[in-house]
């Protein structure tokens, strides 16, 4: 019941004074009241939570989050296991 | 960017999964806040990937398990009466009450009425000027504002026959609950996601310097789950205590600003009984005075009320995170999703239909150590 759900924004309009939008969850389409996220625009993502979107999904940090996690452990894939390389530095080449 | 797909990466998860196993050196016992964590720990089978030494500890943020005994009745009986339209989310009409449930009700000739958003309910109202129509008010901080929302529309139409039955909750109070029980093992928390789309973090440094636990906000994905499990455990193996926003995607520090100001103008702060928990000092919100004719339990004056939980369901130990569901003796044989005895069998959220939804055939039931349940206090 409380499950949030990215959905993104297809169209906005004013219905009865109270400013609504039509919003696809992957294919499925909803009414959501945008009371709480005036200035969220056609195209944008936004956390849907009972009908109210309550919070914009931010593009830029998504993407430094994701490639935060790409760079996990890269430092030591590209210069290979320390203690492998004071072992011998012709240890491991030519793979 | 689609903002789901990309957080359930394999090939990342590796990584985050590997990070942890090489950052932990000690056992670490860590409390996701929320049952949709929950599901999607033991949906993707989390907590089975990760080292040994790291613990989840599944924690009471299931809305529907926490509801009171006492309002579900007061549900059942305002639902009973003739000439009211109850609204609901799907997922209350099967949670148990004394004896019965709304499914009951509704099979009974109750007009019983499963909705999507509040916002529904509101028109089915005017639909109806001549029924009094009820919509069940639960939920946490991501819950609140739509419903506070419903009853300032209602009160700015002028729709007089529309009321809500509140029984919101609040999550900070309750983090200071657990940490406070005598029997409490962890260490540090996962914070709920959403809960801070809508409040933002300041209400947590306090409590994160004063207990001495890190709280990290997560999200919902596999990937914001090992996101929060490696900074919590970071944290921990360094000694620190702060608060870190693990899903910036969703969550501004200051929160929704136009949903704190409804929040505001709509409710108030006040003691609430959690279900299997008891009462938690400030940790529930009712309509201000201000919006009072909106409030079912005024307008229907609902008294007399006995309530009887059955002696066999020890779910408020599992929302205590003092006991795994599968440790409980009912667990899968006289407990299931199609015979529930207590709220978190019923809940999508809950832990016990989690474990029974995605483990059960993993799992025998284990015979439970005795726990010393939190201290509750007294009603009233």
């Amino acid at each position: 019941m409380c499950l949030a759900v990215p959905g993104r924004v297809l169209d906005i309009a004013e219905r009865d004074g109270t400013r609504m939008a039509t919003v696809d969850f992957g294919g499925v389409q909803k009414e959501v009241c945008l009371e709480y996220l005036p200035d969220l625009r056609v195209g944008e993502y936004a956390i849907v939570h009972v009908g109210f979107a309550l919070q914009r999904l931010d593009e830029e940090s998504a993407k430094q989050t994701l490639e935060l996690f790409a760079e996990l452990g890269m430092l030591q894939e590209e210069f290979g296991d320390p203690w492998e390389l004071a072992a011998g530095p012709d240890e491991g080449a030519g793979e | 960017m689609k903002y789901i797909d990309e957080f359930q990466d394999p090939a990342l998860a590796r990584r985050l999964l590997d990070e942890i196993h090489a950052t932990v050196t000690r056992p670490w016992a860590l409390m996701e806040v929320c049952g949709g964590q929950t599901h999607t720990i033991i949906r993707h089978g989390i907590d089975q990937l990760l080292p040994d030494q790291v613990e989840l500890i599944h924690g009471p943020g299931c809305p529907v398990c926490v509801t009171p005994l006492e309002v579900i009745d007061k549900a059942l009986e305002i639902a009973s009466r003739p000439g009211v339209i109850f609204c609901s989310f799907g997922d209350m009409l099967r949670v148990p009450g004394t004896g019965r449930d709304l499914f009951r009700v509704r099979s009974e000739g109750g007009d019983v009425r499963v909705v999507y958003s509040p916002l529904d309910a509101l028109t089915i109202a005017r639909q109806n000027p001549d029924r009094e129509v009820v919509f069940f008010g639960i939920g946490f901080e991501t819950t609140a504002p739509p419903n506070a929302m419903t009853v300032h529309q209602a009160k700015k139409l002028g729709i007089r026959n529309f009321s809500l039955l509140v029984s919101h909750v609040r999550v900070p109070p309750a983090i200071e609950a657990i940490m406070l029980s005598p029997s409490c093992r962890v260490q540090g928390f996962l914070a709920a996601g959403h809960v801070c789309s809508v409040m933002g973090v300041a209400e947590y440094p306090e409590l994160a310097a004063r207990h001495r636990v890190p709280i990290v906000v997560t999200g919902f994905e596999p990937l914001d789950i090992l996101e929060g499990v490696r900074r919590t455990v970071r944290q921990l193996e360094r000694g620190e205590h702060t608060v870190e926003n693990a899903y910036a995607r969703a969550v501004r520090p200051e929160g929704n600003p136009a949903a704190l100001a409804m929040l505001a103008d709509v409710f108030e702060v006040t003691d609430r009984a959690w279900r299997g928990i008891g009462v938690i000092p400030g940790s529930g919100w009712r309509l201000a005075d201000r919006y009072r004719e909106f409030d079912a339990e005024h307008r229907f004056q609902v008294t007399g009320i006995t309530t009887q939980e059955p002696a066999e369901c020890r779910s408020g130990e599992v929302l205590q995170g003092l006991l795994k569901p599968n440790e409980c003796a009912a667990f899968g044989t006289v407990c299931t999703p199609r015979t529930p005895l207590g709220a978190t069998m019923v809940s999508s959220e809950g832990a016990c239909a989690a474990y029974y939804l995605y483990r059960r055939l993993d799992l025998q039931a284990a015979p439970a150590a005795p726990t010393t349940p939190l201290e509750a206090s007294p009603v009233g």
